[in-house]
C-alpha cells in the first residue's frame, strides 16, 4: 500500500482522481496515525463512542457486522502459531478528497465541506445505504434499530452531537463539534486556531500519542510534516479517493 | 371449438401449416373470434379463486412484514455491514429484468413486422407493467426512512433542496418511472379497440367498465389512423428506454469501487440477462394462461416455439457475455476479484453458483430442439428453471459480491430473515395476483391485431389453384 506520492501527500494538485474534489482552501483537516506507536488498546474506540453518542449494539449484533464503531481497530494476524504477530490499524472515515460515497447519495445527505471534510447530514439521510455499498473502506455505519443507551450510558450523552434515529447512515466526522468549538473560541479571542489545539476524541485519548490532527494545507503543521515522512502511506491509495488520513509505518512492529 | 376448421389443401388453398398457426388463418368468423376471447374470461373455477385467496394472504402477510420493518428498523431485514444490499435489491433487479421482455416482444417485433407476435403482445406488455410496479416498490421497501422518501423527488421547496442527479439511484427512479408510464400507455393504446369490442359484446358491470375504458372508440377510419400512428411512435421511442433502464440499474453497481461490480461489461450483461429472464418468464406465463384459460386457439404451439427460439438466442448470448466478463476478471488477477471468483467456484457461494449455472445452461441446450419448444410442459419446466437461475444470478451479483471487499477485516456474511423473505414473497404474490385478475378482466389476446393479421393475407386465384398473397397493412 506504499505510494509513489508519499513525499507530497498534502499538495492539492496531487489529490484524488481529478473529479473536482480538490481543495485549495486555507484549511484541509487531516489526521495521521503512527502505526509503529499503536498498541491496539482500543482507548480511541471508547473515547469515540463516548464523544459521539455512538450506541453499543452488543456481542451478537457486532458478530453479525452491525457494530456502530465510527473508529475501529482492525487486527490482522500474521504467521502461524506459535510465531504469531498481531498488526493493529485504527480505521475511521478517511474523509476522502474524491469520496465514492458523495456522488451516489440521491439526496445530498453526504457532501464535501470547504475544509475538506466529508460531511453527513443525518436529518437529510433517507437510508438507501448506497454510500455504504460504495465506500471501499466500509467505514459508514448504519442505524439498524433505534439506538439504546443502557444506564448509566444514557446519563453521559454528549449534548453537542445529535443522537441518530433508526434507518440513517453515520460515520466519523473528525469530531466536527470540537473543530467548531475551538474555531469559535479562537475567534472570540481574536486569534487564529493554533496547530495542535484541536484534538478529536481519538487524538486526545491515545496513550502512545499515535494520532496527530491538524491542517494538511499548512506546511508547518505537525500533521503535514508527518505526511511528508518517508513512512507515510494512505489506505487503498490506488483507488484515487485521496484520503485525508495518513498512516505511518516503518519497520516491523512486534506486539 | 368444433366449429373451428383449419384451411386445408382440399379447400384449394396452399398455406403452410406453421403460417396458419402463426397467423390464426382459419375459417372462423370475426364474431367467433370475439367470443373465443371473451368467453374464457368469464370462466373462473375453484382453482382460480383458491389461488387468488392464497396469493392475497401472502400479499397481506408481506405488507405486515413491511410494516414490522418500518416500525422496528432495518435490522430485522438481515442485512449488515458490508452486505448493505441484499435480497431486496436482488429482487428489484430481477423484476426490472422481467419487465424487459414485454417491450422486446411487442415493440421490437412490431417494428420488424413479425406477424406471429400478434396473439402474445398484450400478455407480454402486461407482464412489463406489473413487473415494473413490483420493481417500483423496492426503492420504497429498501430505504431506511420510508417517510422521507419524497426527498428523492425533484419538487420545488423553500429550502432550495434538490436531489443529487449524480446518483445512479436518481437515474433509476427517473428511468423506471419513464418506463412504467411509457409501457403502460403503450399497453393501453393497443387495448382500446379490444375494449370497444368487449363493450359491444358484454353486459352488466363488464359493459360499464369497458364503456368507460374504451374512451368512446367507434372504429372509425380516423380512429384507426391515429392509433396506428401512436403505436408506431411508441414502439420506436420505447426501445431506447428499454435499453437504458437496465443499463442504469447496472450502474447502481458499476459506478462503485466494489470489486466485480466496477466493470464496463455490466450494462450489457444486465440487458442480455434481462431479456433472457424476461422471455423465460413470458413463456412460463403464456403456458400457464393458455392452460388456465384454455386459450389453445389463440396461443398455439407455434407461438411457444418462436418464444423458445428467442430464449435460446438470449441464453447463448448470456453465456457469451458472462464468459467475456469472467476472462477479464480472471486474467486481471486482482486479489479480491479472484477471492470472489473462488468463493463462487468452491467457497461458501458454490452451491448457489453451481445451481445457477445448471439452471441457466441446461434449458438452453434443450431449447435447441423443436419438439421441446413445442411442448408446453417441457417449456414450462425449462423456463421455470431459467427464472430461478436468473434470480440466483442477481442474488450473487448483489449480495454475493458485497460479502468481500478491499478490507479483509470487513468481510461478512448474509442471512435473509423471515421479514426479507415475506416482503420478497409479497411482490411475487402481488405480480401473479394482478396478472390473474388482468386475464379475467381485460381481453388477454389483442383480437384486433389478430384480425388485422388475417386481413394481411388474402388468397388469389392463379390458374387452377389459390395462392396466399401478402399485403401491407401496418
Amino acid at each position: 500500500m506504499a505510494t509513489a506520492k508519499k513525499n507530497s501527500l498534502n499538495t492539492p494538485e496531487n489529490e484524488g482522481g481529478g473529479h473536482g474534489g480538490e481543495t485549495t482552501a486555507e484549511t484541509r483537516w487531516g489526521l495521521s496515525i503512527d502505526l509503529d506507536k499503536c498498541t491496539g488498546c482500543q482507548a480511541c474506540v471508547v473515547a469515540c463512542h463516548a464523544e459521539n453518542n455512538v450506541p453499543v449494539v452488543g456481542e451478537e449484533e457486532t458478530a453479525y457486522g452491525r457494530s456502530a464503531h465510527w473508529l475501529r481497530i482492525e487486527r490482522y494476524w500474521e504467521g502461524e502459531y506459535p510465531n504469531v504477530k498481531a498488526k493493529f490499524m485504527p480505521v475511521m472515515c478517511q474523509q476522502c478528497t474524491d469520496a465514492p460515497c458523495e456522488a451516489v447519495c440521491p439526496v445530498y445527505a453526504t457532501y464535501h465541506s470547504d475544509e475538506g471534510l466529508n460531511g453527513q447530514i443525518y436529518n437529510r439521510c433517507i437510508g438507501t445505504r448506497f454510500c455504504g455499498s460504495a465506500c471501499p473502506y466500509k467505514t459508514r455505519m448504519y442505524n439498524w434499530f433505534d439506538p439504546i443507551y443502557p444506564e448509566p450510558l444514557a446519563e453521559q450523552l454528549n449534548p453537542d452531537v445529535t443522537v441518530r434515529s433508526r434507518g440513517i447512515m453515520e460515520k466519523c466526522t473528525f469530531c466536527v463539534q470540537r473543530i467548531r468549538r475551538t474555531q469559535e473560541d479562537a475567534k472570540a479571542e481574536g486569534r487564529d486556531v493554533q496547530d495542535g489545539e484541536i484534538a478529536p476524541a481519538c487524538v486526545q485519548s491515545c496513550p502512545t500519542d499515535a494520532f496527530t490532527f491538524g491542517n494538511l494545507n499548512d506546511s508547518e503543521s505537525a500533521v503535514s510534516q508527518e505526511a511528508r515522512s518517508s513512512r507515510a502511506f494512505r489506505l487503498l491509495d490506488n483507488l484515487g479517493t485521496g484520503p485525508a488520513v495518513i498512516y505511518l509505518k516503518g519497520g516491523e512492529t512486534r506486539v | 371449438m368444433s366449429k373451428i376448421k383449419r384451411i386445408r389443401k382440399s379447400d384449394g388453398v396452399i398455406v403452410p401449416e406453421d403460417v396458419q398457426d402463426q397467423l390464426l388463418l382459419t375459417t372462423v368468423s370475426d364474431d367467433e373470434l370475439n367470443a373465443l376471447m371473451l368467453e374464457p374470461m368469464k370462466r373462473t373455477g375453484p382453482l382460480f379463486w383458491g389461488t387468488l385467496a392464497v396469493l392475497t394472504a401472502v400479499f397481506f402477510w408481506g405488507l405486515y412484514a413491511w410494516g414490522y420493518q418500518i416500525r422496528w428498523g432495518f435490522g430485522v431485514a438481515g442485512i449488515n455491514r458490508p452486505v448493505y444490499w441484499g435480497m431486496y435489491i436482488s429482487t428489484f433487479v430481477f423484476w426490472v429484468g422481467i419487465s424487459h421482455a414485454g417491450t422486446m416482444i411487442s415493440a421490437v417485433l412490431r417494428i420488424f413486422k413479425a406477424d406471429w407476435r400478434r396473439p402474445i403482445t398484450r400478455g407480454a406488455e402486461a407482464m412489463t407493467a406489473f413487473a415494473l410496479m413490483m420493481a417500483g416498490m423496492y426503492p420504497m421497501i429498501h430505504v431506511g426512512r420510508l417517510w422521507k422518501v419524497i426527498w428523492m423527488f425533484p419538487y420545488p421547496n423553500n429550502r432550495h433542496l434538490w436531489p443529487n442527479f449524480q446518483s445512479p439511484l436518481m437515474w433509476d427512479m427517473l428511468a423506471i418511472t419513464t418506463y412504467l408510464v411509457g409501457s403502460s400507455l403503450y399497453l393501453y393504446l393497443a387495448l382500446i379497440p379490444d375494449l370497444g369490442m368487449a363493450r359491444d359484446n358484454s353486459t352488466g358491470w363488464r359493459y360499464k367498465l369497458y364503456r368507460a375504458m374504451a374512451l368512446g372508440w367507434r372504429g372509425t377510419e380516423a380512429g384507426w389512423h391515429k392509433l396506428e400512428k401512436a403505436l408506431g411512435i411508441f414502439a420506436i421511442v420505447i426501445i431506447p428506454i428499454f435499453l437504458s433502464v437496465h443499463s442504469i440499474v447496472s450502474w447502481d453497481f458499476a459506478v462503485t469501487t466494489q470489486p466485480r461490480w466496477n466493470s464496463t461489461i455490466l450494462p450489457i450483461f444486465f440487458i442480455i440477462g434481462a431479456v433472457f429472464s424476461g422471455l423465460s418468464a413470458l413463456a412460463t406465463i403464456l403456458v400457464l394462461v393458455r392452460w388456465g384459460m384454455k386459450l389453445d386457439f389463440y396461443l398455439r404451439k407455434e407461438h411457444l416455439d418462436n418464444v423458445g427460439k428467442l430464449i435460446f438466442v438470449a441464453g447463448i448470448s448470456w453465456i457469451y457475455v458472462w464468459f467475456a466478463g469472467l476472462i477479464v476478471e480472471w486474467y486481471s488477477n486482482m486479489p479480491i476479484t479472484v477471492e470472489l471468483l473462488h468463493d463462487e467456484w468452491y467457497g461458501d457461494l458454490a452451491p448457489l453458483f453451481i445451481t445457477m449455472m445448471v439452471l441457466n445452461i441446461i434449458p438452453i441446450f434443450f431449447l435447441a430442439f423443436r419438439k421441446v419448444r413445442r411442448s408446453p410442459l417441457f417449456l414450462l419446466i425449462l423456463t421455470l428453471m431459467v427464472n430461478v437461475g436468473m434470480y440466483i444470478e442477481r442474488f450473487l451479483i448483489v449480495a454475493g459480491n458485497l460479502m468481500r471487499n478491499y478490507m479483509p477485516f470487513n468481510w461478512g456474511d448474509y442471512k435473509p430473515t423471515w421479514v426479507t423473505i415475506s416482503i420478497v414473497a409479497m411482490t411475487f404474490a402481488g405480480f401473479i395476483l394482478f396478472y390473474m385478475i388482468f386475464t379475467r378482466v381485460i381481453p388477454y389476446v389483442p383480437v384486433w391485431e389478430v384480425k388485422q393479421g388475417r386481413l394481411r393475407f388474402s388468397t388469389r386465384q392463379v390458374g387452377r389453384v389459390e395462392v396466399v398473397t401478402i399485403t401491407q397493412v401496418d
